[in-house]
């Protein structure tokens, strides 16, 4: 090794090496840099939510009535106490992640590895309850129908509580429609699944049932969602019904516009993923500790720097949380 | 390797003393704002829901108050008080620059659309 050049002769001068800005290390201020541009992209998607809830700022879907469910407690209105939830095990996720950080400063393996597990349990609770989200979103509970214009009409009662289409709509079971297969027909057609009702049925049931009128999307000064009159209830759904709606896809949703779905897909997606890579790359720095890695190198700045991409993902959370449900 | 600490926060009206006791102390803080906005977000006291600057008064109590644990999340949490001012500054300034403007923008536009669809000839609805 003795002609490899070592030094450089610059030692101690600015340019000579060795320096560190800002006082960071390379990998935490790297790690920094990540987390603004990763933040650019997600202030774009919310920013891009923004948008489109501008443009439709008096038929957007209100949260509350969207997000009501709570595991277990089947039928009870429970606006957001589920996502309030959420946020609070990430937080808490959130602080044992920090509390590893400082054992870590400490040296002390022990507690960084228990630190860490907690960690990791809270983020998989945390995309496990998003999971739970996604299934009741995508499933709907009431059920709608989408006019030819693409709006979304729903049902209530003369209280303005809402009501389920399998309350009032009764499948009519001579007009049977089967949904068509590939290999019933053309190969090449095929069609997705039909839903439980058709709108002569819903019709047929809105006629036999004189307490339940329809809502539209349209929210009123009020801020509350526009009901129609009974005559005019039957009026929309005769002459504009065309598909019932039953839960949540890319297309449509029972909720109102079809982008509602679309940006609650994509950007808890998104974050989602997030959360799941995280909790990926924790197990893999959980595993280098209780190895003994860091413990060697007298060091544990690697626990420091997924630390600050896993505050970072709670920090993506406080604000989708604000301006998903709450806003 | 030096890890000192600023265990102050609220402008040094509350002193820890321990990064430990801090991090407790900011958790403490964080949810006490979650279940403010919760609760805000059930009752919508009817006194909230009057127009501020284009936006019920609600609505901007959430946003602050978002943008508070934010601040605390990003400070504690992530140890930003505790770097120096200069990477503080290229971090969160050109975020929060390149954040509003993008907002701004977006906003405006789509407030612009909802105006052509309601007002003008376009119809999007048949």
């Amino acid at each position: 090794m003795s002609t490899t050049v070592v030094n450089t002769g610059t030692e101690g001068k600015t340019w000579g090496g060795g320096n560190r800005p800002l006082n960071a290390s390379y990998g935490k201020m790297m790690m920094w840099f990540f987390i603004v541009s990763d933040a650019l992209t997600f202030s774009g998607f919310l920013a891009a939510y923004g948008f489109s809830r501008f443009k439709f700022i008096d038929s957007w879907p209100i949260a509350d009535e969207v997000f009501t469910h709570f595991p277990f407690l089947h039928g009870v209105n429970a606006p957001m106490y589920y996502v309030a939830f959420m946020t609070f095990v990430l937080i808490m996720s959130s602080v044992t992640m920090v509390l590893a950080v400082d054992a870590g400063h400490h040296l002390n393996k022990a507690k960084v590895t228990l630190y860490m597990f907690l960690t990791i349990i809270g983020g998989l609770i945390f995309v496990g309850s998003q999971a739970w989200e996604w299934g009741t979103f995508i499933k709907g509970d009431y059920g709608a129908v989408q006019t030819k214009g693409g709006n979304i009409l729903q049902f209530v009662d003369t209280e303005g509580h809402r009501v389920a289409l399998r309350d009032f709509v009764v499948v009519d079971a001579h007009a049977e429609r089967t949904q068509h297969e590939r290999k019933e027909g053309l190969w090449f057609v095929s069609e997705g699944t039909l839903p439980t009702y058709t709108v002569e049925e819903v019709l047929h049931g809105l006629e036999t049932h004189d307490n339940i009128l329809v809502r539209t999307q349209i929210i009123d000064e009020a801020g509350e969602k526009t009901v129609l009159s009974r005559a005019e209830s039957l009026k929309q759904i005769k002459e504009y019904g065309k598909v019932v709606v039953e839960g949540a896809n890319l297309h449509v949703n029972e909720y109102g516009s079809p982008l509602f779905a679309d940006f609650f897909f994509f950007i808890t997606g998104f974050h989602g993923f997030h959360v799941f890579s995280g909790v990926i790359i924790n197990i893999i720095i959980f595993f280098n500790v209780i190895l003994g890695t860091y413990e060697r190198r007298q060091n544990y700045e690697m626990v420091e720097k997924v630390g600050l991409y896993w505050h970072f993902v709670d920090l993506v959370w406080v604000f989708v949380f604000t301006f998903f449900y709450l806003v | 390797m030096a890890h000192e600490h600023k265990l102050a926060i609220f402008r040094g009206l509350v002193k820890f003393k321990s990064n430990t006791q801090k991090i407790w102390g900011v958790l403490i803080f964080l949810t006490f704002v979650t279940a403010i906005e919760v609760i805000l977000g059930i009752l919508k006291p009817e006194s909230l829901m009057g127009q501020v600057l284009g936006m019920k008064a609600l609505n901007w109590i959430f946003i602050i108050l978002t943008i508070v644990k934010a601040y605390y999340i990003t400070w504690d949490f992530m140890h930003m008080r505790d770097e120096l001012k200069s990477l503080r500054r290229m971090v969160v300034w050109t975020a929060i620059f390149l954040i509003l403007y993008l907002i701004f923008i977006l906003l405006q536009e789509g407030g612009y659309v909802f105006n052509v669809y309601k007002e003008g000839f376009i119809k999007r609805d048949f």
